[in-house]
């Protein structure tokens, strides 16, 4: 040990001196460093020299003035309204809309049903528990591509035609041409109820601290869920009932050979979103019954000796544990939701690379700008998400020496 | 087999002056427990008054754990009685309640909540539980961490403190729920042998309060010290009770004997 303290020219372990500093940790590290960085510089020098000679052989030119230009192809299906004659610049929204939308849905929907299937797997009784394992272990270990194919070919393909359309509610059909649904159509007054709504949830917000300090600093406990319940969903009710009901559902009906009015989503967007629910929840519910796990028998013993109820326990002691070890699968979860809805190409969604890398790249040529684009976007997301989770985590660690 | 007997000098320190009244506050009648086939409880008779100190000992697997676990239902027993306080520990979630308010326990892992600060941890059930005023919650916990002698602590998280500090944390807990009866399974089996005394003077000082205590441990100078009966348990059943005196200088059955001289033999 004291020879490398001491550093590489005093040290040597005899004759060789002069070859000493090969032996020195800090010749070394810097050695790979430099190896690394140059190595880096080369790939980087190569990859840019090989692309412009490339780009220049085809008389091609690198610049983001394409994104201005008419785009001149039609979508299938869009979150954002979009035109034939629309810019490829609209395109990329388009796609991102999409891609956004079918993410988020994905996204809520598979964490709430991960909660649930986690929870399920810890259950005492037998058939809950192995139902949900079943459901886990055979969901997870498919390819997420099959089970969309699945989804689009076995199931939303294979539905009637619209005049033999499943109409299980009024105004919610469902074909082979995709689900349709009323779509509202608010009216002048109608901004009012959504106010009443905002207002009942920042009331809800300040009457949950102010329960807590309540709480604390008489011992009196609040019924907080009931009187939330009533600012959230009763007020807004309320306030749209006193100003007459400003709001009317337009619904879909048929006309000839399909159904017009309300809105609608095609198969594609269903099973799309169906399978990335379904295979994304047991991912969840892998890292709740994980996180779940992880706390100690002994903090629920030591809970109930206290005198606190089963529902206070997991509340109070047991969840704000299991959210550490929750929490970073949950992010690559996650990110992995809004990533893996690419596979959208493959039953012709029209999600981001459909319509940019797919449509726009071949008819527009540019690869290099529209890669960057869309490798960009999903970085963008990814690493919201991430930041977001990370930064939720870093406020529930705990305390060690 | 370095079981530490001499943590507590029974000859040094004086015994504690009982504090035993007539009244039963803990009743067992018949209880009968099975793990599966395994019977880790055979008909166990034991009455308990208030204000009694007992040590339960006994070779591991015997049940003594099992015994203590079932008085705040932490374990189900099969068959026999148990009353608490004279109400009946049964399947009514209300009796539960109340008799878990009533007794407090002290584990072998601490079992302290990570995620809670030292003061946290003792104002959390006085809260919840007994709907204590948050600042009132507050100064009773800071009475009971000065009289485990770790007030200065009270700010710091479980796991910036040692093992003898955790396991006095965690009595001081219990006792911010101000119970009847204190339960204690094996409070210093997983302590270093310099942190076992600091949580056996506290338990001696709660002792001399005229605390009702049932002590599951090996600590042979505590029980000489404080206990008003000793029990031993092997396989699931109480071979001998009696004093402290007549437990180690007079046992009676050879299990005791053998019991004794392997925990005494160092």
């Amino acid at each position: 040990m004291a020879v490398i303290e001491k550093g590489g020219s005093s040290s040597g372990s005899g004759g060789k001196s002069a070859l000493a500093f090969i032996n020195d940790e800090r010749f070394r590290s810097v050695f790979y460093q430099m190896f690394v960085g140059v190595v880096v510089l080369l790939a980087g020098y190569y990859l840019y020299t090989n692309t412009a000679a490339n780009l220049d052989a085809r008389g091609m030119e690198v610049g983001f003035g394409f994104l201005g230009s008419t785009a001149g192809f039609s979508v299938a299906w869009s979150l954002i309204p979009y035109e034939a004659g629309d810019t490829y610049f609209h395109v990329f929204l388009v796609g991102i809309g999409n891609t956004l939308l079918v993410a988020a849905i994905a996204i809520v929907a598979s964490t709430f049903l991960g909660f649930v299937m986690g929870v399920l797997r810890l259950s005492k009784n037998w058939l809950i528990r192995n139902l949900a394992a079943w459901y886990v272990e055979i969901l997870r270990n498919t390819p997420l591509l099959l089970q969309i194919l699945f989804w689009f070919l076995t199931v939303f393909a294979l539905l009637p035609s619209p005049r033999q359309s499943l109409e299980p509610v009024t105004g919610f059909v469902l074909n082979n041409r995709g689900f349709y649904f009323p779509s509202p159509q608010p009216g002048d007054l109608f901004f009012l109820t959504a106010i009443a709504f905002v207002i009942g949830i920042v009331g809800a917000v300040i009457l949950s601290k102010w329960a807590t300090k309540r709480l604390f600093d008489t011992g009196q406990k609040t019924p907080v869920f009931p009187i939330s319940l009533g600012l959230i969903f009763g007020f807004p009710l309320v306030v749209f009932l006193v100003t007459g009901a400003p709001l009317a559902f337009d619904l879909p009906t048929l006309q000839g050979f399909n159904f017009v009015g309300g809105a609608s989503v095609p198969p594609s967007f269903c099973a799309l979103l169906l399978a990335l629910t379904i295979y994304h929840s047991c991912f969840m519910a892998e890292a709740v019954r994980a996180g779940i796990l992880s706390v100690s028998h002994g903090q629920t013993e030591a809970a109930y000796s206290l005198g606190l109820k089963p529902s206070w326990t997991l509340r109070l002691v047991i969840i704000p544990q299991a959210m550490r070890a929750v929490v970073p699968p949950m992010i690559s979860n996650w990110m992995n939701v809004v990533k893996n809805s690419s596979l959208a190409i493959a039953i012709g969604f029209p999600d981001l690379v459909a319509v940019f890398m797919q449509t726009s790249l071949n008819q527009s040529g540019h690869a290099i700008e529209i890669v960057a684009m869309v490798m960009l976007f999903y970085m963008t997301v990814s690493l919201s998400i991430s930041l977001a989770l990370n930064q939720y985590n870093k406020s529930v660690q705990l305390k060690e020496r | 087999m370095s079981m530490d007997t001499s943590t507590v000098d029974p000859t040094s320190g004086e015994y504690v002056a009982s504090t035993m009244s007539d009244e039963v506050v803990i009743e067992l009648v018949q209880v009968n427990k099975w793990y599966g086939e395994f019977h880790v409880l055979k008909d166990i008779a034991l009455s308990v008054n208030k204000g009694e100190r007992i040590v339960i000992c006994g070779p591991s697997g015997s049940g003594k754990s099992t015994l203590i676990r079932c008085i705040n239902r932490l374990e189900e027993h099969q068959a026999g009685d148990i009353l608490v306080n004279g109400t009946a520990l049964d399947t009514n979630v209300k009796n539960i309640d109340a008799i878990r308010r009533d007794v407090g326990m002290v584990f072998q892992s601490f079992n302290l909540f990570p995620h809670l600060t030292i003061l946290e941890n003792c104002t959390l059930a006085p809260i919840w539980v007994k709907g204590m005023p948050k600042a009132e919650a507050e100064k009773v916990a800071m009475q009971y961490l000065e009289r485990v002698k770790i007030p200065e602590q009270a700010a710091k998280y479980p796991g910036q403190l040692s093992g003898g500090q955790q396991q006095r944390v965690a009595i001081a807990r219990s006792l911010c729920m101000s119970p009847n009866i204190m339960l204690f399974d094996e409070p210093t089996s997983a302590l270093d042998p310099e942190m076992i005394s600091e949580v056996l003077d506290v338990m001696v000082g709660l002792a001399e309060t005229g605390m009702t205590m049932l002590v599951v441990t090996h600590e042979m100078g505590f029980a000489k010290k404080v206990a008003d009966r000793v029990i031993f348990m092997d396989q699931g059943e109480v071979v001998e009770q009696n004093t402290p005196d007549e437990f180690f200088n007079n046992p009676k059955s050879d299990r005791t004997k053998l019991f004794l001289s392997q925990i005494l033999a160092h």
